[in-house]
């Protein structure tokens, strides 16, 4: 009895002492700086994820240097970072900086947790879909630094080349005698609007119309046009009950398997899945995607940037550091070495050419279209994805049921 | 100490002072009998937690968190006076609890409550100064084929200033109230103008320290407000900026200054114009009950809603009916003497329970893939049965892969509560000729029901609330098309309000708070009557 009440005691101390230093440190956050005194230079905290905190890992110790403010480079998981920033923007214990995915722009305007950044005119040292993406209501809001889309993986050892059409493509894919001739990854409920854009593209169609800034116009919801039409036939004409090029079960990861297994010659995909390719042995070319349609094929670009926070108590030192520390080509360079990602500095991406996997993405990237950034994206992508499935996996008239997923995510968006 | 009862009808008030007292000091010293250490360890931990706790609540009331504050002084006053005072043995024990209950349950339950009532959710998830803020930020507009000003922000008397270099070359100074004119005598370094006399010029460290002021200076171009006004964001670079928005704190409005179109408050978090149009950004405000009523009454959000209610009830009904008669017909089975090793078979029958949940529904899901998953292809022959697809089926395979996972549970406690009937029931039962059957329905059944029932409603509650095996395997899906949320139709409650907090572009915590609630209601509800239930059944045995 004696040892379990002292013992007791000793927990319930322990318990309550921690349960305390809890809320004194939920109560004061030793991190925010009083940026009131005038001896203190200030901080600056930025969220990144471990890849790019190595590569930054010099531009901040350089920054404290020159300019005496200490840059804490926080490391998040990239998967939370949006979240993370939306809720505690607010709380005003966010970060000055942090890095994302420029559609998320949108919905940081909207939720008013992100401020513009003015690049004046560094904006023309940048590559324009980086600059386009990073736009909304003709404002730049982000600092843009990789470039990200898809395009066609060849395995050399399967196929001589890529064609210029889909056709094409797969009756050299037939020819190679592989288990699928060409693979564009896809998801049973949801299909794969993204992996699938391209060759909606090249029939002429786009989700919305743009301005002539780049820009999307959410007033103008143009996926259901004639050409959206020509797409969805094709579509179906490709799923289950036609060609059956297209399977629906073909998940992103069985289509990896399956392409790092030399079961095809072809593989619609990113930057991404090409490490896997080339540790599995497989001889790779990066090639253009061929067009369905008779148009250029454009896949969406990503494009990944450095938001500032809309109340960054720190925003003079946040803009200094991000307009004349990371739009410089040391830097630029140091992170697409860190993520194999084309760089949005024209600089760096011309000497990021020098590899033929980069200048093949580059190359498909070229003629890229910045995916939508407007928070009407959220209610296109449910339909969208919805619909090609069904068309995959076989409707009577693919184009009807096309124009109906156009009225539908037209009453969404009111 | 029994003894004083006997004459109690004759003690005096000094007479039970006095014991009183006696009783306070018998009680010190058995505390102190349990050794000095211990109290030297009481004292110190008290001493740490109050220290801690002082700082604490000094640091909130330098933040004016005054209610969390008064909160914290409550709880260390508490502890304390358990602590210090003989005897409250209970409360020894109870309050570690209490105060993890307060802060992990009771708080969470009740900030959830809170945002039920408000409008929190994508576009409102601040306050309205931080919207009033962020929209202003947003609608400062860069003149078109306006230069860039290389700018040093100068200093006299507390004032700051601009002096920029234009586009010509030439200098020119202005400050918040004076708008921009030649400043003929500025120093030039490097092409920029940098200094003027009578004023201070800031390096980069008084610029850091004046950041908020020089941030918020905007020096008018020219005596024309249209022109717009000079402002840095770097302390090196000025730009020409228009403000679409006027704020009017006086007023409560927003004015677009290029349509002349006025925003005023709506009450629900957002800037509306008159013809109904509001500016994307809100701020969060109590909505009292409108997410209850959104819920019940919005036709594209009750016909999803009630749909999955149905669907959440069937799911926890069958899945412990399932799972019961399965792991009760086994348990019957293994327990017959007459079953040979049965050691290794109850082995092998555990371990579905052993393996995480969320791990065996992901290989589920793998193995219900239509084209590549091993029930299709190698049970079934190669047959395209779309198990995950089928808005039918893909219950159907909830249901299955829950049975899976469930039944060693049931197996377990039914076989400890047969094993716990005792034998001369059952032999009385064959002795008045009572078949296998009646035995079991009428004996061993009430009696197994009695020890196990408790644990059906808990397994019913568990299973009302089973986000894993929702989320891993089908995901909610298939999606029903015409909800205007975000929801499948093999999902249950609680992936719904997931979905709806925390999927897609627009997140609705408000909402998905007041269907949490609602959750909270039914399962508490149901297991009341539950527990009612099976206390009569008690009571009839």
């Amino acid at each position: 009895m004696k040892v379990n009440k002292k013992g007791a005691l000793v927990l319930s101390a322990l318990v309550a002492g921690s349960m305390l230093a809890l809320a004194g440190c939920a109560g004061s956050d030793p991190s925010t700086p009083e940026s009131s005194e005038p001896a203190a230079a200030g901080e600056l905290t930025v969220w990144v994820d471990a890849d790019r905190a190595r590569a930054l890992e010099d531009v901040a110790k350089t920054f404290e240097q020159e300019k005496g403010v200490k840059v804490n480079l926080v490391v998040k998981d990239y998967g939370k970072l949006r979240d993370e920033f939306t809720a505690q923007v607010p709380t005003g214990k966010g970060p000055d900086i942090s890095i994302g995915g420029h559609d998320w722009i949108g919905a940081f305007v909207k939720d008013g947790v992100v401020a513009p950044v003015e690049l004046g005119d560094k904006a023309g040292d940048f590559e324009s879909v980086a600059i386009e993406a990073v736009t909304y209501e003709s404002k730049t809001y982000g600092l843009p630094y990789a470039i990200e889309n898809v395009a066609v993986l060849r395995n050399t050892a399967l196929a001589p080349e890529t064609p210029a059409t889909f056709d094409e493509a797969v009756a050299m894919g037939r020819a190679a005698g592989t288990e699928y001739p060409f693979i564009v990854q896809q998801d049973p409920q949801a299909s794969d609007p993204f992996h699938l854009y391209p060759f909606q593209t090249s029939f002429g169609n786009s989700v919305f119309a743009r301005n002539a800034d780049g820009s999307y116009d959410a007033a103008q919801l143009t996926i259901g046009d004639e050409a959206g039409q020509a797409f969805a036939t094709w579509l179906g004409s490709q799923g289950d009950t036609g060609t059956k090029v297209l399977n629906l079960n073909l998940s992103g990861d069985l289509a990896k398997e399956a392409f790092n297994a030399g079961k095809s010659p072809y593989f619609v995909t990113g930057p991404w899945n090409v490490a896997d390719a080339q540790a599995a042995g497989i001889e790779l070319s990066v090639d253009p995607i061929p067009s369905a349609g008779g148009q250029p094929a454009q896949p969406f670009a990503g494009v990944q940037a450095f938001f500032l926070s809309a109340k960054s108590e720190n925003a003079l030192i946040a803009n200094e550091f991000l307009v004349n520390y990371i739009a410089t080509e040391a830097v630029q360079t140091a992170l697409f070495e860190a993520g194999g990602r084309p760089p949005a500095l024209s600089a760096s991406f011309e000497a990021a050419q020098a590899d033929p996997i980069v200048a093949g993405f580059a190359k498909v990237g070229a003629n890229a279209v910045p995916m939508p950034s407007i928070p009407e994206m959220g209610s296109v992508w449910d339909d969208w994805g919805k619909t090609e499935a069904a068309i995959v996996k076989g409707v009577a008239d693919p184009a009807a049921e096309w124009v109906k997923m156009a009225d539908a995510i037209k009453s969404k968006l009111g | 100490m029994t003894g004083h009862t006997l004459e109690k009808e004759h003690v005096t008030p000094e007479v039970r002072a006095a014991r009183r007292k006696q009783r306070r000091a018998e009680a010190w010293a058995e505390a102190a009998g349990a050794g000095w250490k211990v109290w030297l360890v009481k004292i110190v931990a008290l001493g740490v937690i109050d220290a801690m706790a002082v700082y604490a609540i000094l640091v909130l009331i330098s933040q004016d968190s005054w209610l969390v504050a008064g909160i914290a002084a409550l709880f260390v006053v508490a502890v304390n006076y358990v602590y210090l005072t003989p005897g409250l043995l209970p409360a020894k024990y109870l309050t570690p609890g209490l105060i993890f209950l307060f802060v992990f349950q009771i708080f969470v339950v009740l900030y959830c409550v809170y945002i039920a009532f408000t409008n929190y959710g994508s576009g409102h998830i601040s306050t309205k100064d931080d919207a009033v803020n962020a929209l202003l930020i947003q609608n400062q507009q860069r003149v078109e084929d306006s230069a860039a000003y290389p700018v040093s922000v100068l200093e006299q008397g507390g004032q700051f200033s601009f002096l920029v270099t234009t586009p010509e070359g030439d200098a020119e100074i202005g400050s918040a109230d004076r708008a921009l004119e030649p400043a003929p005598d500025a120093e030039f370094s490097g092409g920029r103008a940098v200094s003027l006399a009578g004023y201070n010029t800031l390096d980069f460290q008084q610029l850091v320290a004046n950041q908020a002021a020089i941030s918020a200076l905007a020096v008018p171009v020219s005596e024309d407000l249209n022109d717009g006004t000079l402002q840095t964001r770097d302390g090196s670079t000025a730009y020409q900026f228009i403000s679409i928005l006027e704020w009017d704190a006086a007023a409560d409005t927003m004015t677009n200054t290029e349509t002349g179109v006025v925003y005023a408050d709506n009450g629900n978090g957002s800037f509306e114009s008159a013809d109904g149009q509001s500016l994307a950004t809100g701020w969060q405000v109590w909505v009292g009950g409108d997410n209850f009523v959104r819920a019940f009454t919005t036709e594209s959000i009750r016909g999803p809603f009630l749909g999955v209610l149905v669907w959440t009830f069937v799911f926890a009904i069958l899945s412990v009916a399932t799972t019961f008669a399965l792991g009760l017909f086994l348990a019957i089975v293994f327990n017959d003497p007459r079953m040979k090793s049965k050691k290794y078979y109850r082995v092998i029958m555990i371990l579905p329970y052993a393996f995480p949940a969320f791990l065996s529904a992901l290989v589920w899901q793998g193995m219900f893939n239509q084209d590549f998953g091993f029930i299709n292809q190698t049970i079934l022959g190669g047959a395209a049965i779309p198990w995950l697809q089928d808005p039918f089926l893909a219950k159907v395979s909830i249901l299955i892969v829950n049975l899976w996972l469930g039944f060693p549970y049931m197996f377990l406690v039914t076989t400890g509560a047969i094993q716990s009937i005792p034998e001369d029931i059952q032999e009385a039962g064959r002795v008045d000729g009572a078949g296998v059957w009646k035995i079991f329905r009428h004996i061993k059944f009430p009696l197994l029901l009695v020890a196990v029932a408790p644990l059906l409603i808990s397994s019913f509650a568990f299973n009302f609330n089973n986000f894993n095996l929702i989320y891993m395997l089908t995901g909610g899906g298939p999606r029903i098309a015409d909800a205007s949320i975000n929801v499948g139709s093999s999902d249950i409650l609680i992936s719904m309000v997931y979905k709806v907090a925390f999927v897609g572009a627009e997140r609705d915590y408000g909402l998905a708070s007041a269907f949490s609630i609602i959750i909270f209601l039914l399962v508490a509800v149901i297991s009341y009557v539950s527990f009612r239930q099976t206390k009569v059944l008690e009571e009839l045995n």
